[in-house]
């Protein structure tokens, strides 16, 4: 890559991915919040604001952690650990969840609305609110609510009212049309912050701007401890914000080569997958086009995956644009492999890793021994496991 | 002249306003969809807006959703809808059809088998919701090339330059959504309209159909006054929903519904 990666356009289109797909009473907001977005990312006192927040409510810079034992074990590639679990509330999602909720006061929006799937999203959305004094509402699948009732507990303690999403599959995708029906409905005083780089623009880039913390953090980490740029990097992407968090800030480095690890559930080849990238094809969801899992009729079709944070049937569209052209590589990993990743980690350094995050820790493991030792992979830890727990216990017959 | 500007001119000519029912294709069953057409058409319905069932239905109420949720639970598709109006054609090549819907099942279908097929069985109009001009200009000239009339939404919150963009893209007709919010929410408010419609009308000659929140025959009444076009969608899909059990119910209440709203609209 000689030239400099300069997407979206000012359509915010990744190639022919993005765009704003909405109905007509959304274009006036979100292009309100590009504006407010367009003008506050160039703005001193907003940017010396957000630092001050990530850096002393989230807990940044997050720690760049050489897995020593790990890497020896596998016997190939230096592996490093970008240690986004230890943010405050447990993942990276806090870190747009920041930046989304400076820029709803900027604009004197006094009510915040969130979809969520985990409820990592939903968590991180609802301690932002609860810390600036804003109404929260957060939207979930019912199915989600059943399954991730701990994650529903803290929202509430939070403050936040959390809807349990009846319509569809009753998972994060009908969380997020429910979530667009509000909006919709409450445009003048609500402030949709959406928990992935997917949604209509400016959302893919606004969210990718205030992850790409990772990215920088990492980088400059990378150099003070080894004294030159990561061979490969490697996460897990779900809707992908954790993923172009990391990547983003080396996208001009062309030697750097990115892998971003898909839900592959029972196996691609089951069908019962949350893989868009590997096995989906391009379509118009949620307000943008990308890769969807959808059946011959552009039906969206359910998703599976053991980690909920996965399971979406689209993806953001920078990712699509990076798989088109080749810049990034996008692979996927099982459930069976994942859990294996998670008590790797978990065994070996002492990590409880988040589900999403075992993917690439997954993936990793066959990566590293095809490497040599003197190289080096950043993977993108993306949340801590907790949360995880029960699911796990559950899965292996354990009762607790 | 495409059938719907045709519709328009005559309409106007008569003093009149056009009755546009929704109808999901598909609910509650397929059989379903070709009478209650035609006996819409009976009923003295001038536009039918046929809405093609989508998974993600982001725009619609719990009256559409469910509706659409029940058509694609017969595997109702955007071929098959193509295929109900190829079935109502052959008795009535005189009735506007509009295909309502949102933009992946035509994405999946491609643009122009897409158009080619709409084209063939005589659709009017496709109204994609989720699909502003911004991002239309393809799916549009395909259609117009094909004379069949792109509809785009006009919403409470358009500022002006997009009712322009709208009279620049669209063509047969303009559907102003009367209120911010889901299909099937709240009741309109007269005056905000008839305050929106100066704008409209300042920077469109388009006819300008009002739906969302059309509930009885008084609110069709008020509301033909005031554009060139009225449009009840969830007022007559709640009585399919009530009707589960007796789909010849719902089509006579449908009906009587309809039958009330042209003669209020027609006094
Ligand atoms: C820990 C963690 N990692 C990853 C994800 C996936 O989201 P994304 O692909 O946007 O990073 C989630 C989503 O809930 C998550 O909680």
């Amino acid at each position: 890559m000689t030239q400099h990666y300069n997407l979206p356009d000012e359509r915010g289109h990744f190639g022919p991915y993005g765009g704003k797909f909405v109905a007509e009473t959304l274009m006036g907001p979100i292009q309100e919040l590009e504006e407010a977005y367009l003008r506050y990312m160039q703005d001193p006192e907003f940017l010396t604001e957000l630092d001050a927040d990530l850096q002393h409510y989230v807990g940044r810079p997050s720690p760049l952690y050489h897995a020593e034992r790990w890497s020896r074990h596998l016997g190939g590639a230096q592996l490093y650990l970008k240690r986004e679990d230890l943010n405050h509330t447990g993942a990276h999602k806090v870190n747009n969840t920041i930046g989304q909720a400076l820029l709803a006061k900027r604009m004197g929006k006094t009510r915040i609305i969130a979809e969520t799937g985990a409820g990592q999203h939903g968590v991180a959305t609802a301690t932002v609110a609860a810390r600036l004094g804003l109404e929260c509402v957060v939207y979930m699948g019912a199915v989600d609510v059943a399954r991730q009732s701990l994650n529903v507990y803290r929202m509430k303690l939070l403050g936040a009212k959390v809807v349990a999403v009846e319509s569809g599959s009753k998972t994060l995708k009908d969380a997020l049309n429910e979530a667009l029906r509000d909006w919709v409905t409450n445009v003048d005083n609500t402030f949709y912050i959406i928990g992935t780089v997917a949604g209509p623009h400016p959302y893919p880039a606004m969210v990718r701007d205030f992850q790409t913390v990772i990215g920088r953090e990492a980088k400059e980490q990378c150099l003070t401890m080894t004294g030159r740029l990561p061979d490969a990097l490697v996460a897990c992407v779900g809707g992908g914000s954790n993923a172009i968090g990391l990547f983003y800030p080396f996208i001009d480095d062309a030697s750097v080569k990115m892998y971003g690890v898909e839900a592959a559930g029972d196996g691609v080849e089951t069908g019962r997958h949350s893989a868009p990238l590997c096995a989906g094809r391009p379509g118009v969801l949620h307000g943008n086009r990308t890769y969807l899992i959808e059946d011959d009729d552009g039906e969206i079709i359910e998703t599976h995956s053991i980690s909920a944070g996965l399971d979406y049937p689209g993806v953001g569209p920078e990712h699509a644009w990076l798989k088109d052209s080749g810049r990034a590589e996008y692979v996927n990993i099982t459930d069976d492999e994942a859990l294996k990743g998670f008590h790797d980690l978990t065994e070996m350094e002492g990590i409880i890793p988040a589900l999403e995050s075992s993917h690439a820790i997954a993936y990793t493991t066959k990566l590293a021994p095809t490497m040599p030792k003197d190289s080096i992979i950043i993977i993108n830890l993306s949340g801590r496991g907790d949360k995880d727990i029960m699911t796990l216990a559950q899965r292996e017959g354990i009762e607790l | 002249m495409s059938r719907l500007a045709a519709k328009f001119d005559e309409l106007s000519k008569s003093g009149r306003k056009a009755l546009i029912p929704f109808l999901t294709a598909g609910d509650p069953h397929p059989n379903f969809t070709v009478p209650m057409m035609h006996a819409m058409v009976e009923a003295g319905v001038d536009i039918i807006e046929l809405g093609v069932p989508f998974s993600d239905p982001m725009a619609d109420g719990p009256v559409i959703q469910k509706a659409s949720e029940r058509a694609l639970a017969h595997k109702m598709s955007l071929r098959k809808v193509l295929n109900i109006v190829a079935e109502f054609r052959r008795k009535d090549d005189q009735t506007p059809v509009v295909l309502m819907g949102y933009l992946n099942p035509i994405e999946a279908m491609g643009y122009e088998d897409f158009a080619n097929a709409a084209q063939r069985v005589e659709i009017d109009g496709v109204l994609t919701v989720d699909l502003p001009p911004e991002e239309a200009d393809f799916c549009v000239s395909l259609l117009k090339e094909r004379g069949i009339d792109p509809v785009f939404l006009l919403a409470p919150n358009s500022n002006e330059e997009r009712i322009r963009k709208m009279d620049a893209a669209g063509s047969g007709y303009i559907y102003y959504v009367s209120l911010k919010g889901v299909t099937g929410a709240g009741h309109l408010n007269t005056a905000d309209v008839e305050e929106r419609l100066k704008l409209i009308r300042a920077n469109t000659r388009l006819p300008i159909g009002i739906g969302f929140g059309v509930k009885d025959a008084e609110t069709a009444k008020t509301v033909a006054h005031l554009g060139d076009g009225v449009v009840v969608g969830s007022a007559l899909i709640s009585k399919i929903e009530a009707n589960l059990d007796n789909p010849e119910q719902a089509c006579s209440e449908i009906v009587d519904l309809l039958k009330a709203m042209r003669a209020a609209m027609d006094e």
